[in-house]
């Protein structure tokens, strides 16, 4: 089944073995969309290493871009002022909330539920639309950099998201109507491609997929980066590890996701979204055409990189599919020795054939679909 | 330093022999592994009830090519899920024999970690019950993320392959010859 298969969102090659319809072995062929994102980013400075970045996980890449900027100024040893970090939080939500769109809304037009594929695009639009208007991009965005944003919010952000958030709830609630107790959905989700606890530990599971079979393990609260640990939000989990359990986390995570953005736009405090530092951030336009420092600082970003101390680190972030951990190895130059990203969706897709075993080929659709993988992020 | 740490010391204790050096990198545990006994090591912070690292979150490795010897480290980050603690295991590796005992006997999920180590650094896993390449195809040459593989290399085209049970088009076999014989063998 694959590489290009209709009903699987992703170049993904399964191996199977059947008996009949019956899937006895799975054997997934992944690299299709390999582009050698480690060995570019050697060859690029720490700050063009960003728009690699969205190409990882591209239902999210603010997300991405987070997770690396965090990194590099762990290795560096900066922290970015309040308001940066409010704001890192709020794009990382709606992100967030972007990704589960795309994986529950894409599954259910799977499942042959196009009216829920059509409102979750509408609701995942608007998201769109507001990262449109921050950022300037849909989906490329390279919004963040080391040490800062590429510039604050736009004036009335809050009033947009609020509006957007109201019409997403309508349209979720319409969602959540359609699905609930609709017979067809629930046969097809429930009891599917079920995993058990341990079983997820063992393959290093992580993310929704952790969480529906009970456990409770999200980056953000177990090691709180950015402002979480001043965010109120419950971690939703499942119980049986199937699917639907699956389905309803994700789900229950927007809703979760969309707590938090708000908390955050009422909680924001006013300030600078740059560390004040010249040896890391460019200098303003102003600066640069007018004085003779501001000239050298900005050839020497520009063309040097910015110079990260020498050393190791490992940071991890909560992506839309679970953790998502960045380990950086830097020699002391302008440019990174070693990028390593650890892309949940490859590590879920080595567990594959433990959920499809024993089920219908009909079956490998909404499990791979819940799976959500990303093949930007899963191949690199 | 990191003597203050009680869990440190508690594994110090443990694996006494084992340990080549600990570090604090930026706030991380980081612990310098001997290869030999590799496993029996993991297997001790696995199944410690104090420590209880009992989830593996990533392995890959970093080539140090003319920087430092031994050539390779493959690096570990475990963590405990219970106690929220991360833990990072580096263990070197020299160029001239790249194995590591395979930790997929402790985690399933070892498995396509350890494979794409070896696709991209070509560092090979004693007991992995397939090791195979995961990103690249089969027929590629070489180990692309090694410091010493150059960046613009390319490789030669492969034919489609035939896989047991599918059907492969005829028609793109020839279309392949045709367009090696219009580009006069550059490809």
């Amino acid at each position: 089944m694959g590489p290009s298969h209709p009903a699987t969102h992703g170049t993904i090659k399964f191996n199977l073995k059947l008996d009949g319809e019956k899937v006895l072995d799975c054997d997934v062929e992944v690299g299709y969309l390999h582009r050698g994102f480690d060995k570019s980013c050697e060859q690029a400075t720490w700050t063009q290493v960003i728009p690699y970045t969205d190409r990882l996980n591209y239902a999210s890449p603010l997300i991405n871009n987070v997770g690396y900027a965090l990194a590099v100024e762990k290795l560096i040893g900066v922290e970015t002022p309040p308001r940066c970090q409010y704001i890192r939080v709020i794009v990382s939500e709606l992100s967030r909330i972007f990704d589960h769109l795309t994986c529950c809304g894409m599954s259910c037009s799977e499942l042959g539920a196009i009216t829920v594929g059509f409102y979750m695009i509408e609701a995942r639009e608007l998201i769109m639309r507001i990262m449109e208007n921050l950022t300037g991009a849909r989906l490329t965005v390279t919004y963040v950099r080391i040490g800062g944003l590429k510039h604050d919010l736009v004036h009335d952000f809050a009033e947009q998201v609020a509006q957007a958030f109201k019409t997403i709830r309508k349209l979720l609630t319409d969602c959540d109507h359609l699905l609930s107790r609709n017979r067809i959905f629930i046969d097809r989700m429930s009891n599917v491609g079920v995993i058990s606890q341990e079983t997820a530990l063992n393959y290093s599971l992580t993310g929704p997929i952790l969480r529906a079979t009970g456990v409770n393990y999200d980056v953000r609260k177990a090691f709180p980066y950015l402002v979480y640990d001043q965010m109120d939000f419950a971690v939703p989990l499942g119980s049986k590890g199937d699917n639907y359990d699956r389905f309803v986390c994700r789900m229950q995570e927007i809703e979760q996701s969309m707590g938090i953005v708000e908390q955050a736009l009422e909680k924001l405090p006013v300030g600078p979204v740059w560390i004040d530092d010249p040896r890391f951030v460019l200098p303003e336009k102003e600066k640069v055409y007018n004085s003779i420092e501001g000239l050298m600082h900005h050839f020497k970003i520009i063309m040097e990189g910015i110079h990260v101390p020498a050393g190791e680190t490992y940071l991890a972030v909560e992506g839309g599919n679970g953790e998502l951990g960045f380990y950086l190895v830097s020699d002391g130059g302008g440019r990174p020795y070693r990028i390593r990203v650890r892309p949940p969706c490859f590590i879920a897709m080595g567990a594959f054939h433990e959920m499809i075993k024993g089920y219908m080929v009909a079956d490998i659709v909404p499990t791979f679909g819940m799976i959500n993988m990303i093949g930007g992020e899963c191949d690199r | 330093m990191s003597n203050a740490n009680p869990r440190i010391s508690y594994i110090r204790e443990k694996l006494d022999s084992k340990i080549i050096e600990v570090q604090q990198a930026h706030g991380d545990d980081v612990l310098l592994l001997d290869r030999s006994g590799l496993r029996a090591s993991f297997l001790v912070l696995k199944t410690d009830t104090q420590l209880g690292y009992d989830f593996l979150s990533d392995i890959t490795a970093v080539d140090y090519w003319q920087k430092k010897e031994p050539r390779f480290e493959v690096v570990y980050q475990i963590l405990s899920i219970m106690n929220h603690q991360r833990l990072r295991i580096r263990v070197p590796v020299p160029e001239s024999d790249p194995t590591v005992e395979s930790l997929t006997p402790l985690w399933r999920g070892a498995n396509f970690l350890e494979r794409e180590v070896w696709d991209l650094f070509g560092i090979r896993f004693i007991d992995h019950p397939d090791l195979r390449r995961i990103l690249l195809y089969d027929e590629f040459q070489g180990f692309p993320l090694r410091k010493d593989y150059p960046v613009n290399l390319w490789q030669p085209r492969v034919p489609e392959r035939e896989v047991a049970g599918t059907f492969v088009d005829e028609r793109s076999h020839n279309k392949l010859l045709r367009l090696k014989k219009s580009l006069g063998g550059k490809i």
